[in-house]
């Protein structure tokens, strides 16, 4: 029964982390870009939703479209105002832009609330127990949400006119505008697409862990991003995959050693994965041009 | 042109002068006399200032903190400047510095003679953080770009989680009641001898091997550079200094912990590089002095500072990508024969363009 309780707790992370994943992934397979920023703008929707849910008392599904919406938009125009001037300049410095508004965003949260806060649930409390189980309701909401978001995101990026531009415009950013596809246009809905699933996986989340603070952004960021490397940067079922899998390792690594160790277990992966086979378990290797 | 400086003459004094140095810089420039002038004068101010107190405590430890900082950013400025990769883990190295000193000083030597073994205990974080520094060399052989950035911020993370795993190392808490051993001199000797080895690194053999990795790794290993040799030396070269800095950081603050050594200080190292600017150690000395003394200036904004620094870097990005410098260098630290070669490359280029107009 312990190991099935584990199970749903593994699911319930590895949704989280999946939807996080897909908008590192997205935006990778889009400009090569490594968002750093991505993890930010999720502990800002898990502030925003605390803000609307203590403030104005709003309900639970007001607080989450308003948090996504909101935060979709501030993606966006981090995109338009801080990696657009740098499309043409060196990688590097995008990257480092991306530091940069991530630290912004951190620290700036940071001048409201220093302090952790706790989030008010807003969600009924009903649990299930089948067994020895216990199902909560959101662990429900969270993993079939997330699963349904997954499917939509799947068919939207292989199924329409907007997925097919995304995927030209990762094959080749220079003949897509000559085929009528404006770049900036499909880089935009793409960072929308990619924030405002971060921002429905901070509301999960504040739901869920209750506490929320400035930096857990980074850590949880950082942990999403390793799901998109695992299963290969830049492929979108590879990011879910490898977001299940880093669950799995993270809750057995809790249950069986201090958790102290989770974040050392964690990174080791990553460098292992990184020597070993840096393109993931579903990516293909790049081919380097002379 | 001459008509301009006549006027400019009559117009101030201080032109004049400015004027005055353009044309007769370079004689100044290449003046090796005025440049060990100058090392022998602040190796005494060095010693003067905390004798003397001739300006206060307070100002004494910024100082010190300019040094240490000027090691940081001309250390990184190896990897990311020169080797045109990317760390972020510098903080890394240095906390592995930074706590092998302290441990030696703490535990090993004895504490009476402490000040004697200190530079034995600095070397030795050095030299435990360049062997550490391994670790993100070799997977550097097969990546690079962002996933070697991803490496050393892994890196990073390893070496933070570990530390606080150890209990016998303090764990989370940190090691307090370090003796203050790091003195204005030590700090100034470090920062020299950090300068000038990186310096001559960069103009050796070796160092054009890191420039053409810079340029074209594949290219550069048709020219047989031996890439991995190469890479290992930067990277070795790097961390060293890195964990020199970090020694010097733990026994002038007294007090390390885990968290000191965050993101937060390698984004404080990467502003500093890529404010001075890439691939120059003239402009890391210019970064790390600017970004210091503009952090104690705004102090009294309090946590509003720690908002207007990454909106700084991000902004250097945007409208000066290659910082102030950006791969110039002053000529102090450039080698006279090489001035020469660049002298007579670029007359050269100038007779054969004529001849091509022509």
């Amino acid at each position: 029964m312990y190991a099935v309780q584990q199970f749903i707790n593994i699911l319930q992370l590895g949704s989280i982390y999946g939807l996080i994943a897909l908008g590192y992934t997205m935006v990778y397979g889009i400009i090569r870009l490594i968002n750093f920023a991505h993890g930010d703008l999720f502990m800002v929707a898990a502030f925003i939703s605390y803000i609307l849910a203590v403030y104005l008392k709003l309900p639970f599904i007001p607080t989450l479209l308003i948090s996504v919406v909101f935060v979709a938009m501030l993606g966006m125009s981090i995109e338009r105002l801080a990696y657009k001037p740098l499309r043409q300049a060196p990688r590097v410095s995008v990257v480092i832009t991306a530091l940069g508004v991530g630290l912004f965003l951190e620290n700036f949260v940071l001048l409201f609330y220093p302090y952790p806060q706790v989030v008010p649930t807003l969600l009924p409390t009903i649990n299930w127990n089948l067994g020895g189980v216990t199902v909560s309701f959101l662990h429900v909401l969270i993993v079939g949400l997330a699963l349904l978001l997954m499917l939509i995101l799947d068919l939207i990026v292989n199924r329409t006119m907007v997925g097919m531009a995304m995927r030209a415009i990762s094959w080749n950013k220079t003949i897509v505008p000559l085929m009528g596809v404006s770049v900036d246009k499909i880089i935009s809905i793409t960072f929308i697409l990619g924030t405002g699933l971060a921002a429905i996986a901070g509301v999960m989340y504040s739901q869920a862990f209750s506490t929320i603070d400035p930096y857990m952004g980074i850590l949880i960021g950082w942990q999403a991003f390793i799901c998109a490397v695992i299963g290969g940067i830049g492929n979108i079922r590879g990011a879910i995959l490898g977001a299940f899998i880093l669950a799995a390792v993270q809750i057995l690594v809790v249950t069986f050693l201090p958790s102290t160790y989770r974040d050392f277990i964690t990174f080791t992966l990553l460098l292992v994965f990184l020597a070993f086979r840096p393109y993931g378990i579903l990516g293909k290797p790049p081919i380097e041009k002379v | 042109m001459k008509m301009i400086k006549v006027e400019t003459e009559e117009k101030s004094k201080a032109w004049s002068v400015a004027w005055y140095l353009r044309d007769h810089w370079e004689a100044i420039a290449n003046n090796k006399p005025i440049l060990s002038m100058l090392l022998v004068v602040g190796f005494a101010l060095s010693f003067a200032i905390p004798q003397f107190n001739l300006v206060n405590t307070y100002i004494q430890i910024i100082i010190m903190y300019i040094g240490i900082n000027i090691i940081l950013a001309t250390s990184l400025n190896i990897v990311n400047g020169y080797m045109g990769e990317f760390s972020v883990g510098h903080a890394g190295f240095m906390a592995v510095g930074a706590y092998v000193s302290s441990l030696l000083t703490l535990h090993v030597f004895p504490s009476s003679l402490g000040f004697l073994f200190f530079p034995l205990a600095v070397i030795a974080g050095g030299v435990v953080a360049a062997l550490v520094s391994l670790i993100v060399a070799i997977p550097s052989f097969k990546t690079r770009g962002d996933y070697l950035a991803l490496i050393t911020l892994a890196f990073t993370f390893i070496v933070k989680s570990l530390i606080e795993n150890i209990e016998a190392i303090g764990g989370p808490r940190g090691i307090v009641g370090i003796d203050k051993l790091t003195t204005m001199p030590w700090v100034f000797f470090w920062t020299v001898l950090s300068l000038w080895v990186i310096r001559n690194f960069i103009y050796s053999n070796y160092g054009r091997g890191v420039l053409s990795l810079r340029e074209d790794e594949i290219a550069s290993r048709l020219m047989s550079v031996n890439t991995r040799q190469t890479k290992f030396l930067a990277f070795a070269l790097s961390s060293f200094f890195a964990g020199v800095a970090g020694a010097l950081f733990a026994h002038l603050l007294q007090y390390i912990s885990p968290r000191v050594f965050d993101t937060v200080k390698s984004c404080d190292i990467l502003v500093m590089v890529y404010l001075g600017g890439i691939g120059s150690i003239a402009g890391s000395i210019l970064g790390a002095t600017i970004y210091t003394v503009l952090l104690e200036i705004l102090r009294p904004l309090g946590m509003f500072r720690m908002v207007l620094m990454p909106l700084l870097l991000v902004f250097l990005m945007i409208f000066r990508p290659r910082g102030i410098m950006g791969l110039r260098e002053l000529r102090w630290f450039v080698p006279i024969q090489e001035l020469n070669v660049v002298k007579r490359w670029r007359r050269r280029k100038k007779v054969t363009d004529a001849n091509s107009a022509s």
